[in-house]
């Protein structure tokens, strides 16, 4: 690498073209991380990522070693930043369910009903009864989805092909739901400020009491494949330790503090979305490591199977969005042969009958809804911990700013703390129990 | 729902003084032709920013704030304190930035406040919020009481040409990534922070995205013989 000498950039030369200035970026930093002698040192700097089957996404580590002894762990990230909180602010409140859907793509409608719960918290809005079931309904069934491909990723990178392979079979059941309920697999954008996109389809109670009948067996499958397995106990048990003080100060939540024995769950603690109303465990372990992280999400899964029972038998007919037409989205959306559209009905009626409903159709869709100057913090549990939307409104049709605090970004800080002064294979450990998504760490 | 009824925006304690912005579809004289929307908005930030609450502030927010007032006494509490928000059932302290540590410390230590979790730091840029606001740039932090189930809003307000705020990494640990995050974006300067670096964007990035005047680039397009402008140059992002 020769660094130009007009820039005093290491990691980017440069040069004038008629184009403009053409950078060179190149992996230089390297020299200046490792500059020692390779041969009579002990120290050994190791890079691992971004592109690893074992860092739990487009994550990079560098790792200095002795021997196999981690003496640091530096953690890179920002491979995967797309700037959704910039983009928010440049289309209307509904849109923004599109946008942060996207973040953590394993949690989508997490991230939706946080946002959602946000703008109606601005707004001085409450969803309808019966929304607020079918979003408790389908956070739940996500938190198995999300869950089980946390233990599937577990099992990969830990060698443990066959927990991969059943994880993500079991997943498949849960999105097929998901499929079935918002006609999309991942990215739904299903719940809207005002309640959710559409009603249940007819069909989905019965898919979804076939689903709890099947998965209580499936669940114990993990426990027959992993729990009492030997490899599995050594590989998971007594690395990667991290107590309720070091989780506090670093601001780690979810999994990872109820491992540590606080049980710290926000729909218990700060109810929302009528969680006090739900009969349900907060699973909790005291060993502090990955073990524990993982027997904490096993019983969680349970314990949301157990949630989603009770939304099925409380739900009542009535309305899926709030009333305000001049808030509820027009969304009399129909599946027709070219996908999700809205409906012919609703389409006759704004075309052929009412001026009205064409004129409210007309605003909402291209200028959207004004939200009252203001902001608000709306922290929720999600699979990960504590994710919260920090909103901000000037009045406008757009938000002024959407600030995400994902439990990924912050729990993935703890890695140096979990993984400095044991071997290098338990920082794959550590990091899986961590559990985080690279798309809501790099937003 | 407070609004909306021919578009002008009746928000809860919105100033007088706030200023209003006209003209957003690009035409002057008649004005709107649809007579729905008025097209009338709220200058940026001016409603969010200008006023105070009046005590009781109601919930457990009294007695926060009065904790808070005796832990640091009245002479420091003064200094400390600027402004005091209650809005939409949530507590807004805005917080003089040299006194910021100090108040971190408190909140989190004494025995009627155990502010133990950072939860979240972010910035905000409220660029042309109107007046003589001139401190554009700030930082949110949402700080959590596990013991009490409590949760406040500290708020400091800088300049961007002295854009300094100390850092609250020696109180709060979590605060190391969520704070490059914030110098990243905004090019706010955490004080005191052990390693202030990018984050997010590549090293070697010039600006910061989130500041509301960070160009949005892009080029002028072409599409079945109309032009497209940048995005800079339309009416809708403006």
């Amino acid at each position: 690498m020769t660094p130009n000498a007009k820039t005093a950039d290491p990691y980017a030369g440069s040069r004038d073209t008629t184009e403009g200035r053409v950078y060179t970026v190149t992996g230089g930093d390297w020299d200046s991380t490792f500059a020692g002698d390779p041969v009579s040192e002990e120290r050994l700097v190791v890079n691992m990522g971004p592109q690893h089957p074992s860092t739990h996404g487009v994550l990079r580590l560098v790792l200095d070693l002795e021997g196999e002894t981690v003496t640091k762990a530096r953690v890179v990230i920002g491979y995967l930043h797309t700037g959704i909180e910039k983009n928010t602010e440049y289309r209307n409140w509904t849109q923004g369910t599109t946008f942060v859907t996207r973040m953590d793509y394993l949690a989508p409608l997490f991230n939706e009903t946080a946002y959602c719960l946000a703008v109606e918290k601005l707004l001085g809005i409450e969803v309808p009864p019966r929304a607020e079931v079918i979003r408790v309904l389908v956070m739940e069934l996500n938190r198995i989805a999300s869950h089980l491909v946390g233990l599937a990723t577990t099992g990969m990178e830990m060698g443990a092909l066959t927990a991969m392979t059943n994880g993500f079979r079991e997943r498949e059941l849960v999105l097929d739901l998901l499929e079935e309920i918002t006609g999309l697999r991942m990215n739904h954008a299903y719940v809207r400020p005002g309640g959710v996109a559409q009603d249940l389809p007819d069909s989905a109670e019965g898919s979804i009491r076939e689903f709890l009948k099947i998965f209580p067996d499936r669940l114990g499958g993990f426990h027959r494949l992993l729990t009492g397995q030997p490899i599995w106990q050594k590989r998971l048990q007594k690395v990667g330790y991290l107590d309720v003080t070091g989780c506090v100060s670093l601001g780690v939540t979810g999994p990872v503090l109820r491992a540590a024995g606080l049980p710290w769950d926000l729909r218990k603690v700060e109810p929302y979305c009528g969680y006090e109303t739900y009969d349900f465990e907060v699973p909790v372990e005291t060993s502090a490591d990955p073990f524990g992280r993982y027997l904490v999400r096993v019983a969680e899964m349970g314990e949301s199977l157990k949630i989603v029972e009770q939304c099925l038998d409380r739900l009542e007919p009535g309305p899926v969005m709030v009333g305000d037409k001049k808030i509820a989205w027009p969304a009399q959306l129909s599946l027709g042969p070219d996908g999700l559209g809205n409906s012919m009905e609703h389409v006759s009626k704004i075309m052929g009958q009412s001026m009205e409903a064409l004129i409210h159709h007309f605003k909402l869709v291209t200028e959207g809804f004004r939200v009252p100057a203001g902001q608000v913090y709306v922290p929720i549990e999600s699979p990960r911990g504590e994710l919260g939307y920090h909103v901000v409104s000037d009045g406008g049709t757009r938000p002024w700013r959407v600030h995400v605090r994902d439990p990924s970004f912050v729990n993935l800080q703890a890695t140096a703390a979990m993984s400095e002064g044991g071997l290098i294979a338990d920082v794959i450990a550590s990091i899986a129990s961590i559990d985080p998504v690279m798309g809501g760490v790099d937003r | 729902m407070t609004s909306t009824e021919h578009g002008e925006v009746a928000v809860p304690g919105t100033p007088a003084e706030a200023q209003r912005q006209r003209g957003m579809f690009g035409v002057s004289g008649s004005g709107d032709t649809s007579g729905f929307g008025g097209l009338v908005r709220v200058a940026p930030g001016s409603a969010v920013t200008l006023h105070s609450s009046e005590r009781p502030y109601g919930e457990y927010f009294d007695e926060v704030m009065d904790a808070i007032e005796f832990a640091l006494g009245p002479n420091r509490f003064a200094a400390t304190v600027q402004r005091v928000v209650v809005d939409r059932g949530e507590l807004t302290v805005y917080v003089a930035r040299e006194r910021l540590v100090r108040l971190c410390k408190t909140l989190r230590d004494h025995e009627a406040l155990r502010f133990e979790l950072l939860s979240s730091v972010s910035g905000v840029d409220y660029l042309g919020s109107g007046g003589a606001h001139e401190d554009r740039l700030h930082v949110v932090y949402h700080v959590t009481s596990m013991t009490f189930r409590r949760r406040i809003r500290l708020e400091v307000a800088v300049p961007v040409d002295d854009a300094i705020v100390p850092s609250v990494t020696g109180v709060y640990p979590t605060a190391d990534w969520q704070e490059r995050e914030t110098w990243d974006m905004f090019g706010i300067d955490f004080a005191g922070h052990p390693g202030l670096t990018r984050i997010l964007m590549p090293d070697d990035w010039d600006g910061f995205p989130q500041r509301k005047d960070y160009p949005l680039g892009g080029v002028p397009v072409d599409y079945k013989g109309a032009t497209i402008p940048p995005p800079d140059e339309r009416r809708s992002y403006r």
